[in-house]
């Protein structure tokens, strides 16, 4: 099976790479630009027999870091 | 006393540090590769030297903090081997939890490489006990991920157990309260941006550096 797993910054952690792309846009000339906030997919091919309790696992203990980031998985 | 460098693919002041540490202790410090998953026995402190272990790769530090080597850290970590961790190696430390939050990208975005002023938070601990508390002291820097970042209550908890052990005079980076340096609970890892192992001789500007490694010598001696 394929997964997607999606990891963001947690709502109130600054993201200074975001700031910059936002700023980036706007000196590109597009108006409107509030906010962007930069994150990370990754794509997973997993044995069928994956448990969903060890792909969260793989999310905590690698992929995510959640002292600043939040994860979500998508089945593809 | 016998000390030990982690070495990483990527990482590149691990010589510096080994020459500050046999310039302090009088002996050479072993250098202990990631993949080995044992330490020499009889140490009196590991260091992870400051770098891009890994390339950097996922988050700084976050592969090294999986590597069977580090494992061995957090297990001598957790039975009181004092462990420094030094730039890269504070990013390590914080991706194995055994120090808390995290080291984000800086707030400026730009590789910050300079001498830095900094300000002695806490001298109680086997790192600082050379330093006076509120002593300004200077070391360099030279990092892109120096944002310490933790939540409001995780930084209020720390600097209530007196565990921030330097701050920036002003701020670099955009770390949270100018965080330059954090202990665990324990006091025995201590995790800092700046490198003191680059500051231990007159040639490098001062020896505020030096001090460091003196002092806690003298403590675990």
């Amino acid at each position: 099976m394929k997964l997607r797993i999606i990891v963001t910054l947690k709502n109130g952690v600054l993201d200074p790479q975001g700031k910059a792309i936002q700023h980036a846009l706007g000196g590109l000339g597009f108006e409107g630009v509030e906010d962007v906030r930069a994150g990370k997919i990754f794509e997973l091919e997993l044995a069928d027999s994956t448990s969903d309790a060890a792909v969260d696992e793989m999310c905590r203990k690698l992929l995510a870091n959640t002292v600043i980031e939040n994860y979500r998985v998508e089945k593809l | 006393m016998k000390t030990a460098v982690i070495v990483f693919p990527g990482s590149n002041c691990d010589r510096d540090i080994a020459v500050a540490l046999e310039a302090v202790t009088g002996t050479k410090p072993h250098m202990v590769w990631h993949g080995d998953s044992e330490l020499p026995q009889g140490l009196g402190l590991i260091a992870l030297p400051g770098g891009f272990s890994y390339g950097d790769y996922l988050r700084c530090g976050a592969i090294a903090a999986r590597s069977p080597v580090v494992r061995a850290v957090v297990e001598a970590a957790d039975k009181g081997m004092p462990v420094i961790g030094i730039c890269n190696g504070f990013q390590v430390l914080t991706e194995t939890g055994l120090l808390p939050g995290a080291l984000m990208r800086n707030s400026g975005l730009n590789f910050v490489c300079r001498d830095v002023p900094l300000t002695v938070d806490n001298s109680q601990s086997i790192f600082t006990s050379a330093y006076r508390s509120g002593e300004a002291i200077t070391i360099p820097v030279a990092h892109h991920d120096g944002n310490y970042f933790a939540d409001a209550e995780t930084l209020d908890r720390i600097e209530g157990e007196g565990r921030v052990a330097f701050r920036y005079a002003a701020d670099i980076n955009g770390s949270a309260r100018n965080i330059a340096g954090v202990l665990n609970k324990a006091g025995n890892v201590l995790g800092m941006m700046p490198h003191p192992e680059r500051r231990i001789e007159a040639a490098h500007g001062g020896t505020d550096g030096r001090r460091l490694f003196e002092g806690l010598l003298e403590a675990v001696a």
